[in-house]
């Protein structure tokens, strides 16, 4: 609790300074929509925008990949407003915009609200309403549930978060489709269980920050061993569900190969995680590399050989 | 940082005056595609444009 208090003291006391005319460039801007993540979010979107069945104009289709991106932007804007505190006192966020104070809390709050409105209205007007219900939803976990709650108050703040990572693909589908089906919900499945392989393996070599901010994450809260046995676990239910869409018949021997050997290498880095004595961190590093590089694989592998027929016969409709 | 002056309020700096200008040119790009967006999206949709199915 006394987190959150600091975090609060922290909003207020950069309050008289918004009094100040602002410095933030177009770039600090951009800096809050987290374009890296961003850019992970508008991929699997659009993998679950290209598998659909259906029809969908290309200018539809890129009107709704449009609005998963700003809404996803939009998360990260609000994320960056709440957790300013924290992220002042670890190294790897210490030099966002707000933190650095080119940016004040609340421009971020109003730059994240405005975008999280028109990215819903616009998806909602012109693509349809189920996505557009989906992407309201998956920034309110993102920004209520998982920052404003979970991220401070327990262990498992990833492991539940992870579901607002987990959803663009979904939404990508409910564009095309304006239904869901077991497919999507199993791309769902694998970005969900791939989340907390990658954030502890991050968080194994990065424990000193989120214990000096006071954020409960595994490593901090249950120890190093129990962690790096918790990575192998979630590996070993991420791995099947990675080869699921082939062994289902949503995905051809390409993907079926690519999925296997990936994982393969999936759990044997798991498996060195678990081998390795703190403080030794590589084996860490290379999981969290490698999770990186196993997700995208995976989607663009699916994205190749299920969704590039697909966009191209839209594209020509 | 910015001066204050009783007779002209708030005098801002060179710095402030061009990040404010890059923002409002950055806002009205922004809007100006939002409005060529659903200006076209109508043309493509036509009247459908106004049935939004779930």
């Amino acid at each position: 609790m006394s987190l959150i208090s600091e975090g609060a003291d922290f909003r207020k006391a950069a309050v008289p300074g918004a009094a100040e005319p602002s410095l933030a460039s177009v770039g600090d801007y951009i800096a809050l929509l987290k374009p890296r993540v961003m850019s992970l979010v508008v991929f699997t979107a659009l993998t679950g925008l290209a598998v659909a069945p259906g029809h969908i104009h290309p200018l539809t289709a890129f009107t709704a990949l449009l609005c998963i991106a700003v809404g996803a932007g939009a998360s990260g804007a609000l994320n960056m407003w709440y957790d300013a505190d924290i992220d002042a006192l670890m190294t790897r966020t210490a030099r966002r915009p707000v933190p650095m104070g080119r940016v004040q809390p609340g421009e971020a709050l109003a730059f994240g609200l405005t975008l999280s409105v028109f990215a819903v209205v616009v998806l909602g007007l012109l693509v349809n309403l189920l996505s557009a219900a989906l992407l309201a939803f998956t920034i309110f976990f993102y920004a209520v549930i998982y920052t404003m709650w979970l991220k401070r108050s327990t262990p498992q703040n990833i492991v539940i978060g992870g579901a607002a990572g987990a959803f663009p693909p979904m939404i990508g589908w409910a564009a095309v489709t304006g239904s869901l089906s077991l497919e999507p919900v199993l791309l769902f499945a694998i970005i969900f269980f791939w989340t907390p392989p990658h954030f502890w393996a991050l968080a194994l070599y990065k424990t000193q920050d989120y214990a000096r901010a006071g954020v409960p994450m595994l490593p901090v809260v249950s120890g190093d061993a129990n962690t790096r046995l918790q990575i192998l676990l979630y590996t070993l239910i991420l791995v099947p569900l990675g080869i699921a869409p082939y062994a289902l018949g949503y995905a051809g021997l390409l993907y079926g190969v690519t999925a296997a050997v990936t994982g393969a290498i999936m759990l044997l880095l798991a498996v060195q995680v678990l081998r390795e004595k703190p403080p030794l961190e590589r084996a860490c590093r290379n999981l969290f590399a490698f999770s990186i590089l196993y997700l995208f694989l995976l989607f663009a592998v699916l994205l190749v050989e299920r969704g590039w027929d697909g966009l191209m016969a839209r594209l020509a409709a | 940082m910015a001066k204050r002056d009783d007779d002209k309020g708030i005098v801002l700096t060179e710095a402030q005056k061009r990040a404010r200008r890059s923002r409002s040119i950055a806002i009205a790009l922004a809007l100006a595609a939002l409005v060529v967006l659903f200006y076209v999206m109508t043309l493509v949709k036509g009247p459908a444009v106004l049935i939004r199915p779930l």
